[in-house]
């Protein structure tokens, strides 16, 4: 069952993605699409969709997966700004660091989604990730241990992922 | 010119504005890890400000532009963790004005620095 539910959605992404490509929906576009998407999704044997994922399509996590888009483009915005002004500042105001955080997503996509969006604002860089810790180059150190650092950098996103992924 | 052409240019125009400005980062920083901050990142929005303008001149190209956009987002930060986490293991110095460094430990512990 899992299997065949696995096979569906990875037969609709891929067609779906086909025809965003494509740009319309002409009979023979979809006909090509169709057989290329039944293909993969035979040979992926419906991976990376299980019957697991599809628990993400419950509306609590849907929503709340809509609303963290704006939210971290928004974080996106603010700290572009804010290191395009430290770029042009003459004196270059920066204090770099490496510095240690912790997380309590379990979820190992969650996670993922956690340290890439910590990396995709800038000033805030993710080096490595060990168990339940991340280690962050910062451009600007703004706490003194890892608690201010995790509240700082972490907390904003692991409220949204949270709710998401576990 | 056409009204939404003109919104499209600024935005793009935007765009390259912050696209230069971590161009100038790469200069101006003392070490890889802040080039690395300024070079890929503060080109995110950049970026994607150039996809959006494009597609505000040309709003057939919605989807495709999106579709780029979520490669970009996706694919940018693993290179640039890729790239960080190569270079502090490897022993690739931080810079002197560098207040802290506390993945040294993590280091220590693993036994991959002495």
């Amino acid at each position: 069952m899992r299997t065949i539910v696995g096979f569906f959605a990875a037969f609709i992404t891929l067609l779906a993605l086909w025809l965003a490509l494509v740009g319309n929906l002409d009979p023979q576009e979809i006909a090509a699409g169709s057989i290329v998407a039944v293909a993969v999704a035979v040979i992926a044997r419906g991976a990376p969709f299980t019957g697991r994922s599809l628990r993400f399509l419950h509306p609590r996590r849907l929503v709340t997966a809509l609303v963290y888009i704006p939210y971290l483009l928004w974080s996106i915005v603010e700290s572009n700004v804010d290191v395009a002004l430290r770029v042009i500042d003459p004196s270059l105001p920066i204090r770099p660091g490496i510095v240690r955080v912790r997380t309590r997503l379990k979820n190992p996509v969650a996670r993922l989604v956690l340290a890439n969006s910590i990396t995709l604002t800038p000033g805030t860089l993710t080096v490595d990730l060990c168990e339940d810790e991340l280690c962050i180059h910062w451009v600007d150190v703004q706490a003194r241990n890892i608690d201010e650092a995790t509240k700082k950098i972490v907390t904003g996103f692991e409220r949204f992922l949270e709710v998401i992924f576990e | 010119m056409g009204n939404h052409e003109m919104i499209g240019a600024v935005v793009t125009l935007v765009g390259s504005v912050f696209l230069f400005l971590g161009a100038l980062g790469i200069v101006r920083m003392p070490d890889l890890y802040n080039r690395m901050q300024a070079g890929t990142k503060a080109t995110t929005l950049g970026n994607l400000m150039a996809l959006l303008g494009i597609g505000i001149i040309h709003p057939a190209w919605l989807i495709k532009l999106v579709l780029i956009a979520l490669f970009v987002l996706i694919t940018n930060p693993l290179s640039s963790h890729a790239l960080a986490r190569s270079a502090r293991r490897s022993g690739v110095p931080l810079a002197d004005v560098t207040v802290r460094d506390e993945y040294e430990e993590v280091l220590v512990e693993k036994g991959i620095e002495p």
